[in-house]
């Protein structure tokens, strides 16, 4: 039964890669056929993942899974002396992950449902193909759960950028006024160039680490002798080969989480359709970087200090970074994009100081509430396009930015179950008692606050401990502080505009998501109590093999009481300047205090121009200068070569022209004369025929005879 | 006394050259289907001879069923070569062989 299932793990990816090639190939017309297939498709992976979580969570209190986990192999590809073993595997990592990623996928493709329109005149021309990408994305992000070796790992990743760019760019023929705003065409490009500069150290990680050990399969790799291997031999004077793997494939999970200083993209991915939002920016694809990161976590831990250093440097700056650009966006989705960076932060800031489980669990919770969130403002936003819509009939005017949350207001009561889904993922995202936020964000900084206190188990400086629990701290006020802005702006007060004024609610296919995952939002860290941690408990029972000593922070009360009254303050503070006196003209009431600096704010830092100015002009000067050069000397070159080589060949052709024409008719005519000679042997009378027949038998006999 | 070997070999021999030379030179397309059946004939001979004097003592049949094979498709081969005869005598009034060169054009 255990193995059957297990030995069965390869189908999660494929059957939403089956579905993605029905839904292309054959029922690409019949939109609802085209829907049912991808839910079906997803569906099917949800049970059978949460079936392995089910065996797994019994196994662990039973007999523990082999040491790396349950491999099932699939293919051996000879490369040169060793053989290149690719499979999946069931550990207790993998089964987390299968918590999370289905589940929160059939959400999102139910929701899809609604969010594009089905059944009603403004159906999404391209609503199945819609369905066929993020089908083949959930076959990426599975197949990326369950691979037990850095080639698939990287093959499914590579889908999910793929998958990522396309459904960004999914609606590519949008343009706007304002020729500054960035289009969706233009969003997915950048994505996928932004994660590629990732991709390229990870990939150069990967081979470094398969020319260190001849090997690419996770369980050879983090084995003890090769890990003492990479540690203790050197790349470059004072670097270990570990480190060095370390960084480089820490490189491709910063591209992907959108971690400084490749979050550029993630603010511009929103340009995407929502589902896509919630599905990859929020929920999936961006937590495979933190996955990464948890999955080579041995590699880190080989790497030292410098390594995990890196890493929770990266990610508490990432933190508050970006929350503090979310402070003064006034998109909705924007708003949630930053947080993502931000809590994404938070959890590469929890692996670097040695939280491994409380980063697992914190990405778990997070994808759950933060779908819910995404979702919630997609629903918002299509309530308000309906009533601009129902407001103004018919006739095309300004431009109307259904994102702008000073467009919003007092949406509460328009769309009941939207809002307080909403409030209660807000509620989880600032970490208030007890929904599920608080027990995750809470451990992270109990855990920090412990190694700051206690000396560490990891490796990395208790005075950077205490820096990474600061700036994390300092990132819950602003967390706190944006997410009430945010749900004050647009749910209480009275309503800004019109169409807010006449937002409808969402139909049951959106609506019923949010009720779920709002569910879960609220209740899933219970899992994860200080008291009875049933996350710590699975993930624990890795950590014998990791040869690190996972320890697990007990309840500090006083860290539980100071992160919830940051979360208070920063809900007090929202409340106090967008709450208590609802905003009637539509400027931030903070513009003014904070002059430059929110400027500053709102323009992202201008990293933006930043990389317009310090990466993008000098390559597009250099592609310029190249074209150039290609135009004017090599396009020179070539010309004169060919034009050389027709002078010549005319020459040429004049000179040996009368040869070539007798060597040609010459064939020619030898040809038919010898056929004039042949044909006189075909007289059409059978009796000649005989004749010769005859004749040859008796030769060949005569031959034979003689030559004995 | 017995016949020997050799003078059924001459017969079947001369029987072919028979065949052979009808074949060759007659006119008649007939008497050219006449001159095959000989040399088919002659065959037959050669092969109940070299039976009966090499294989016939171990038992063995296959000298006969051998001509009785080729006595079937000479039979074929006549059906079929009147066949064509006569279908070209009623197009062109004529069983001339060297007058049946349409092939050659």
């Amino acid at each position: 039964m255990r193995e059957l299932f297990f030995n069965l793990v390869w189908l999660l990816p494929l059957f939403p890669l089956l579905a993605f090639a029905l839904i292309v190939l054959w029922t690409n017309r019949n939109r609802l056929l085209s829907t049912w297939i991808a839910w079906i498709g997803i569906g099917l992976a949800w049970i059978l993942g949460w079936i392995i979580l089910g065996l797994t969570w019994q196994d662990i209190h039973g007999l523990v899974p082999p040491e790396g986990g349950y491999q099932v192999w699939m293919y051996a590809i000879p490369a040169g002396s060793t053989m290149l073993k690719l499979g999946f595997q069931v550990d207790t990592l993998t089964s987390i992950m299968l918590l999370m990623v289905p589940f929160v996928c059939l959400m999102i493709f139910i929701y899809s449902k609604g969010y594009m329109n089905y059944g009603t005149d403004e159906v999404d021309p391209l609503y199945s193909r819609f369905f066929a990408y993020i089908s083949l994305f959930a076959c990426g992000m599975l197949g990326l759960v369950i691979s037990n070796n850095f080639v698939t790992l990287l093959i499914f990743w590579e889908i999910m950028g793929l998958c990522s760019y396309l459904l960004i760019g999914f609606w590519f023929d949008k343009s706007y006024a304002d020729p500054k705003r960035i289009t969706p065409k233009e969003a997915g490009l950048k994505a996928f160039m932004t994660t590629r500069i990732g991709d390229v150290l990870m990939l150069a990680g990967m081979l470094l680490l398969y020319s260190q050990t001849g090997t690419m399969t996770f369980q050879e790799i983090f084995s003890a002798e090769s890990l003492h291997h990479l540690a203790n031999t050197y790349a470059f004077p004072g670097m270990s080969w570990a480190t060095l793997c370390a960084l480089l494939i820490l490189g491709g999970a910063v591209g992907k989480s959108a971690q400084f200083p490749l979050h550029v993209w993630l603010p511009d991915a929103m340009e995407g359709p929502t589902p896509v939002s919630a599905l990859i920016h929020a929920a999936t694809m961006v937590s495979a970087g933190v996955y990464l990161v948890a999955r080579s976590f041995p590699l880190f831990l080989a790497g030292g200090s410098e390594a995990l250093s890196v890493v929770a440097l990266i990610g508490a700056f990432t933190a508050i970074f970006a929350s503090t650009i979310a402070v003064a966006q006034n998109d909705i989705k924007r708003v949630l994009a930053f947080s993502t960076i931000s809590q994404l932060g938070y959890m590469f800031a929890a692996l670097g100081i040695g939280a491994y489980a409380a980063a697992v669990f914190h990405l778990i919770i997070h994808a759950y509430f933060k779908s819910l969130l995404f979702m919630g403002s997609g629903s918002v936003i299509h309530g308000v396009e309906h009533g601009h819509h129902h407001v103004h009939h018919g006739h095309e005017e300004e431009e109307f930015d259904a994102n702008d949350m000073m467009n919003m207001g007092g949406l509460l009561k328009r769309m009941p179950r939207t809002g307080w889904t909403f409030i209660v993922g807000a509620l989880a995202l600032t970490g208030i008692f007890p929904f599920a936020g608080f027990w995750s964000k809470d451990e992270i900084l109990a855990e920090a606050w412990n190694e700051f206190m206690h000396g560490s188990s990891a490796a990395i400086a208790p005075s950077l401990d205490f820096v990474v629990w600061l700036l994390l701290a300092i990132a819950a006020l602003l967390t706190a502080f944006y997410t009430g802005r945010q749900v004050f702006l647009t749910f209480f007060g009275k309503p800004r505009t019109e169409a807010a004024e006449h937002a409808p609610e969402s139909t049951g296919s959106m609506t019923w998501p949010l009720i779920i995952l709002a569910v879960f939002a609220a209740f899933l860290g219970l899992s994860g109590t200080p008291w009875a941690n049933q996350f710590f408990f699975m993930i624990g029972e890795e950590a014998h093999f990791l040869d690190f000593h996972l320890h697990h922070a007990d309840f500090n009360a006083t860290v539980a009481l100071i992160s919830l009254g940051i979360a208070g303050l920063g809900w007090l503070g929202a409340w106090l300047i967008y709450g208590r006196k609802p905003l009637t003209e539509m400027v931030d009431p903070l513009r003014k205090p904070l002059g430059p600096v929110y400027t500053l704010l709102e323009n992202k830092y201008y990293f933006d121009e930043l990389y317009h100015l310090i990466i993008i002009r000098p390559a597009l000067w250099l592609g310029n200068a190249c074209a150039r050069f290609d135009r004017r000397v090599i396009d020179a070159i070539v010309n004169a070569v060919g034009r050389f080589g027709r002078w010549a060949a005319n020459w040429l052709g004049k000179a040996i022209e009368p040869i070539i024409d007798a060597v040609v008719n010459g064939a020619g005519k030898v040809t038919t004369a010898f056929g004039e000679f042949m044909r006189a042997t075909q007289t059409g009378n059978v009796q000649n025929y005989l004749l010769v027949a005859a004749v040859t038998v008796l030769l060949l006999l005569a031959l034979f005879l003689i030559r004995g | 006394m017995q016949v020997p070997l050799s003078w059924y070999l001459v017969v079947a021999a001369a029987l072919f050259c028979i065949g052979l030379y009808g074949a060759l030179s007659r006119r008649n397309a007939i008497a050219v289907l006449m001159g095959v059946e000989l040399m088919l004939n002659s065959v037959n001979i050669n092969l109940l001879a070299f039976w009966r004097y090499v294989e016939a003592a171990r038992g063995s049949l296959s000298g006969q069923v051998f001509a009785i094979v080729v006595i079937t498709v000479a039979a074929a081969e006549a059906a079929v070569g009147l066949a064509l005869i006569i279908a070209v005598y009623r197009n062109r009034h004529t069983v001339d062989i060297e007058d049946m060169d349409l092939m050659k054009l």
